[in-house]
């Protein structure tokens, strides 16, 4: 018996040789335990070997393999070749990111603006080792828990219509961790990211269209993070005017 | 290196479903802001006599500006319902380690929001 097949139209672009990218066709083969990934594997090893794309930990972890599948940024390690078979399967680049070779976009920006917003703990003043750790309760790990899932997958930043329009736009991922850390019990940079946040490219430029929290495959609801921003900025904007003795 | 960077198109609204509602969504605004100043009229036509403001009731009254204010209306509704049920995950109300539900939240709203209604409904009816 001749093995089932499923049609992959793979976006390709090399730019030694060609202007712009186009589809070609695959033919790999289907099984029904297969994601994308091991469809896009099987044309690497067996079909073509010039095809680049990322991937890493096949299990949904390490954020490497988006793509967009049918038009919906997805990681190819977690979608199902059974959900679409027999029909053919689009699968390109993730949206809004210029593209490098084939599948792999290029992040740079991303990564400069995740920097932007200094994702790590910032202290006034270190305490001493001495002293012993930061310590922590449930209650204020719960505050902040959801935010620190995000793998910098990127998916949000292709399914947002603002980072498409606006590409000095800070972006779901960057803002939802900036949001973790600033509500983390043991960081003192709220003020100083704020200054990053509180901007026309930060929070403000979000006009919560909020498909960054349907394709997050983690559920890190960077749409709530943001419009989290935007409240208590400004509730610290009213608190310095009507209580300006209060300083911040 | 020569990234190759793709033109977003002037439709891309139209390519998800959940994009076109949002769009929808801000386009009930402007239906909102010419209701405001029809609205605004209405005070300052007030202002200048009983003649004027009955001319201008009048003209409230013509086919065209009801079939204007139901649809104003349908639209503020859109906004309203939807922007309560976003809320849920804009305020963020801590019991200890839990948050408090979404259902609280929103109907939190929904109560204030149908008691000034029917406030307003009974002074206009009364």
């Amino acid at each position: 018996m001749s093995k089932e097949t499923i049609t992959l139209e793979v976006l390709r672009y090399r730019p030694e040789q060609e202007q712009e990218p186009t589809f070609q066709l695959y033919e790999s083969e289907y099984r029904e335990d297969w994601v994308v990934l091991d469809a896009i594997n099987h044309i690497k090893d067996h079909i073509d070997g010039t095809l680049s794309y990322r991937w890493s930990c096949r299990m949904g972890v390490c954020g490497s393999c988006g793509m967009m599948i049918n038009g919906e940024p997805k990681l190819s390690c977690a979608a199902f070749l059974r959900d679409y078979y027999p029909n053919p399967i689009r699968v390109e680049p993730l949206a809004n990111f210029p593209i490098e070779r084939d599948l792999v976009i290029v992040m740079d920006d991303f990564m400069e603006k995740l920097t932007s917003v200094k994702p790590w703990i910032l202290r006034e003043q270190e305490m001493p080792i001495s002293e012993g750790e930061y310590r922590q309760t449930p209650a204020e790990l719960a505050r902040y828990k959801q935010f620190s899932m995000c793998m910098n997958c990127m998916l949000c930043y292709s399914a947002c219509p603002v980072s498409a329009l606006e590409p000095d736009f800070i972006g779901p991922a960057a803002i939802a961790l900036a949001h973790r850390y600033n509500l983390d019990s043991r960081d003192q940079g709220r003020s100083w990211r704020e200054q990053v946040l509180s901007t026309e490219e930060g929070i403000w430029a979000c006009t919560y269209v909020g498909t960054c929290t349907t394709v997050c495959p983690v559920n890190v609801d960077p749409a709530g993070a943001i419009q989290q921003e935007k409240m208590s900025i400004t509730a610290e904007w009213f608190k310095g005017v009507l209580m300006p003795w209060k300083g911040r | 290196m020569r990234p190759f960077v793709r033109p977003v198109p002037s439709t891309w609204w139209l390519k998800r479903r959940v994009y076109f509602l949002f769009i929808l969504r801000e386009l009930t605004s402007v239906f909102i802001a010419v209701y405001l100043i029809l609205f605004l009229n209405l005070l300052y036509q007030l202002s200048l006599g009983r003649q004027a403001y009955e001319i201008y009731l009048d003209f409230l009254a013509t086919p065209g500006m009801i079939v204007f204010h139901v649809i104003a209306l349908v639209a503020a509704l859109y906004h309203t319902i939807t922007w309560f049920g976003l809320l849920p995950n804009i305020i963020v109300v801590r019991i200890g380690e839990n948050r408090v539900s979404s259902k609280l939240i929103t109907g939190a709203n929904y109560v204030p929001w149908i008691a000034v209604s029917a406030i307003i409904f009974l002074i206009l009816k009364g």
